[in-house]
């Protein structure tokens, strides 16, 4: 029993040992991404803390912080390392990120970032907030972004500066990045009630937040207008939650329930959730997906046949953009709004959409930005 | 029973000795968790250059420029574990220069920016120890408690609803109530296996599964309803100020009470095992449990007994780091503390000294993580992978006597197997 095991361990070593080696192939275009991060890493292994003094032109260093989905989780994340990505080759910035495992991981992080005199540290997600807040007001001179978040967050009695919430005033060195993402829910919503088949149409959210319902009242939205423009009376059903943005089984479960409520178009508003949902149509048949955050068709290519579009919510637009500020010396604190005008928000291609929809939408779109049309009530 | 009717026999008596002179003396028990970390550490820099795109790149001209293929491995590696070690032990230089500074002038901002690597360690390091120390309880017992992490969970939640909803208590009476609501609330998801494992046979490797996805979900849903703070973000709310474990240093280190506390109940959970009768009964059933239960040792009553302190102790690490990091509780709270801990149980050879040297090496390695990936570009991934090897070194010590051609001790043999 006991060689048993040894040849079993020997045998899994052996397997690591193999996969070791034979990961660089695949691994190797994902490095070379980001050379910036290649660069810094030789020079800190001679003289790690005081390297960046010695260099003559002084490069920009910009650190993303991750909240728990981690660097790969195909949403906002994700989104926003591209663009620091784009910024790294259009401005020759160096881009790092660091990768948050727990929540104690955020202000660790945010502390490295601030260590290697990082000029701006983009953190990502409402649950850095208070982190957030906390090292912009003890670091001044360093300046920060936060997606999906802005200040002052302290409201009512019960808030605690530093501690429940932020910080009660502006930061005058943090730029909230912000997404008008109803101006694009709008948008899909009009583009879903012109779509179904079956007169109804469905979204769920993962938690009931502001940044999550906003795509959802935007979608309602755009289907009530498109029903006072037609005449028709597509019914979007009642909001529900999942209650967590991980369980692809509930994603799967709640379509279920909602196309035998007669849906048979599902906006999912819950990350990862979302790819139960789109899994359980592309099995059945029997309902198209609305993507959120991303182009599904791209992100979750393998359910491309029933994405029938998606929300757009352009966060490395926003980032990119926060970085082009800090590159050009216009960045102040404040607040960043994705609009539809902006590029900030939007929608990706209609799957099957007729001309008569494609003109629809592109004139929508200019409706909404010139203010014609009105995304809230 | 007491002490004197049963006597621990030599070999017992050998057991609880964790000494590190042995090494030396060539003792196997002690060197081969050394070499296999060793070897963890060897193969880890073996797939830190193998990914390495400019390693990789230097290996293809391999016929053209063989020293440069060499040395940039050796930058690639040298660059991942100086900032690895340098983020989880700091620089000796700064430390020393922090000090001179600070008493010739009083001046500690250099010291502590000095020391700030290796407090973070010490951080991390904190509930690492009371988790390894609760899976070893279990396996000095023969129970497999994977639950940690859920009974993690649930002492997280159970001392920070202790440390937020009183208010206005002396810290002297609330901290020690937040402390035991964390261990009462971990006890009690370990008890519950405990029991169904000692009455009705169930296994508590499936129990203890289960009793983490129950756990999981109920923090969703506490999180979400009625522990949620005012306001939209799915957290708690934060602990008072009387509840929390005191830092040693001003922000950002973090580095508290918790540490002191951590060694404090490893050496009472030494002394419990290894010095009083409820220990010795635990460790009988854990040997041989129809042998203890013809000795007249109560089966059932140690099983609970063992998964309640092993599910208490998984819970104070989780209190631990509510009270003296987080002060609040969101979703995704853990990094698998409670599954990290089964790989420090077994490194540390489910013996306390051996958890908590095995808890601080893993604290070092989560420490640096941090500076290796900001630095060296090397995503923090690597360290599970080399935990990951570490263990599967312990858990098959053939390998490392094998590769290093070590040749078994017979008469260490019959521990090793009982593990």
């Amino acid at each position: 029993m006991k060689k048993l095991y040894s040849v079993l361990a020997v045998l899994l070593v052996a397997t690591m040992l193999l996969t070791a080696c034979g990961t660089p192939a695949t691994e190797a275009p994902a490095v070379t991404e980001a050379p910036a991060t290649e660069a810094p890493a030789t020079e800190a292994a001679t003289e790690a803390p005081t390297a960046a003094p010695t260099e003559a032109p002084v490069v920009i260093k910009v650190g993303e912080v991750t909240d728990l989905g981690g660097i790969d989780d195909k949403s906002f994340n994700a989104t926003a390392y591209a663009g620091v990505e784009k910024a790294v080759t259009d401005f020759g910035v160096e881009g790092k990120y660091l990768e948050s495992q727990q929540q104690s991981d955020y202000a660790k992080n945010i502390q490295q970032f601030l260590d290697e005199k990082t000029n701006l540290i983009v953190t990502v997600g409402f649950l850095l907030g208070v982190d957030t807040a906390t090292a912009a007001k003890a670091n001044p001179d360093t300046k920060f972004a936060i997606v999906d978040y802005s200040y002052p967050d302290c409201f009512g009695d019960t808030a605690v500066e530093g501690q429940t919430c932020g910080s009660a005033t502006e930061l005058p060195n943090v730029l909230g990045l912000t997404f008008q993402t109803d101006q694009a829910g709008f948008l899909a919503g009009y583009a879903a009630a012109a779509m179904t088949k079956t007169g109804k149409v469905a979204t769920f959210g993962g938690l009931e937040i502001p940044p999550v319902t906003i795509f959802m009242t935007g979608f309602k939205a755009g289907v009530e207008y498109y029903n006072a423009q037609k005449g028709t009376t597509v019914e979007v059903l009642p909001f529900t939650y999942t209650g967590n943005f991980e369980s692809t089984d509930d994603g799967r479960a709640f379509a279920e329930s909602f196309v035998q409520e007669g849906a048979d178009i599902i906006m999912p508003v819950a990350g990862p959730v979302g790819l139960g949902s789109a899994a359980y149509c592309k099995e059945t048949g029997s309902c198209m997906i609305v993507g959120v955050d991303n182009d599904w068709t791209v992100s979750a290519a393998e359910y491309k046949d029933v994405i029938l579009t998606s929300v757009l919510k352009n966060t490395n637009v926003a980032v990119y953009t926060a970085i082009q500020q800090v590159v050009d010396g216009s960045f102040k604190g404040g607040l960043y709004i994705g609009t539809l005008e902006n590029g900030g928000v939007g929608i990706a291609a209609v799957t099957g959409a007729s001309d008569e929809l494609k003109a629809e939408l592109e004139k929508l779109t200019a409706d909404i930005i010139s203010g014609a049309v009105k995304v809230g009530e | 029973m007491t002490d004197k009717t049963v006597k621990p026999t030599p070999s017992e008596k050998k057991d609880d000795k964790f000494d590190l002179r042995q090494i030396f003396e060539g003792s196997y028990n002690t060197l081969l968790p050394l070499l296999a970390i060793f070897t963890g550490l060897v193969i880890g820099a073996i797939v830190i250059a193998g990914t390495d795109a400019t390693v990789i790149a230097a290996w293809k001209n391999f016929f053209q420029a063989p020293g440069a293929a060499f040395a940039a491995t050796w930058t690639s590696i040298a660059t991942a574990y100086g900032a690895l070690f340098g983020g989880s032990l700091g620089n000796p230089r700064d430390i020393v220069a922090g000090f001179q500074t600070y008493f010739s002038t009083g001046d500690n901002a250099a010291l502590l920016k000095a020391i700030y690597p290796i407090t973070e360690s010490l951080t991390t390091a904190t509930p690492y120890i009371f988790a390894g120390l609760a899976v070893a309880v279990g396996f000095r017992c023969g129970l497999f408690n994977i639950g940690a992490e859920g009974q993690f969970f649930m002492g997280a939640l159970g001392s920070v609803f202790v440390g937020y909803s009183l208010q206005g208590l002396p810290a002297f009476i609330h901290l020690p109530l937040a402390l035991l609501g964390g261990i009462a609330a971990g006890a009690l998801w370990g008890a519950i296996p405990g029991y169904l494992k000692a009455k009705f046979g169930a296994h508590e490797v499936v129990n203890t599964i289960m009793m983490n996805w129950i756990g999981f979900r109920l923090s969703d849903w506490l999180l979400n309803g009625p522990m949620k703070s005012p306001g939209f973000r799915p957290v708690t709310r934060n602990i008072a100020e009387s509840a929390q474990l005191p830092h040693f240093f001003p922000d950002p280190l973090r580095v508290n009470w918790g540490f002191i506390l951590a060694l404090l109940v490893a050496w009472l959970i030494y002394w419990l095992l290894f010095k009083t009768t409820i220990g010795f009964e635990i460790r009988t059933v854990g040997a041989n449990p129809d042998a203890a239960k013809y000795a007249g040792v109560n089966i059932v009553r140690n099983f609970v007994l063992a998964m309640v302190i092993s599910g208490g102790l998984a819970g104070l690490s989780g209190a631990s780091q509510v009270l003296g990091v987080d002060h609040w509780v969101g979703q995704g709270f853990s990094a698998g503390y409670g599954f990290d801990a089964i790989a420090i149980a077994l490194l540390g050879k489910s013996h306390p000294f051996g958890v908590v040297l095995a808890a601080l090496l893993f604290g070092v390695l989560r420490g640096g993580a941090t500076r290796m990936q900001s630095l060296a570009g090397i995503p923090v991934d690597i360290i599970s992978i080399i935990q990951g090897l570490v263990i599967v070194f312990v858990a098959a010590p053939d390998i490392i006597r094998w590769l290093y051609r070590i040749r078994p001790a017979e008469h260490k043999q019959a521990l090793q197997s009982r593990g």
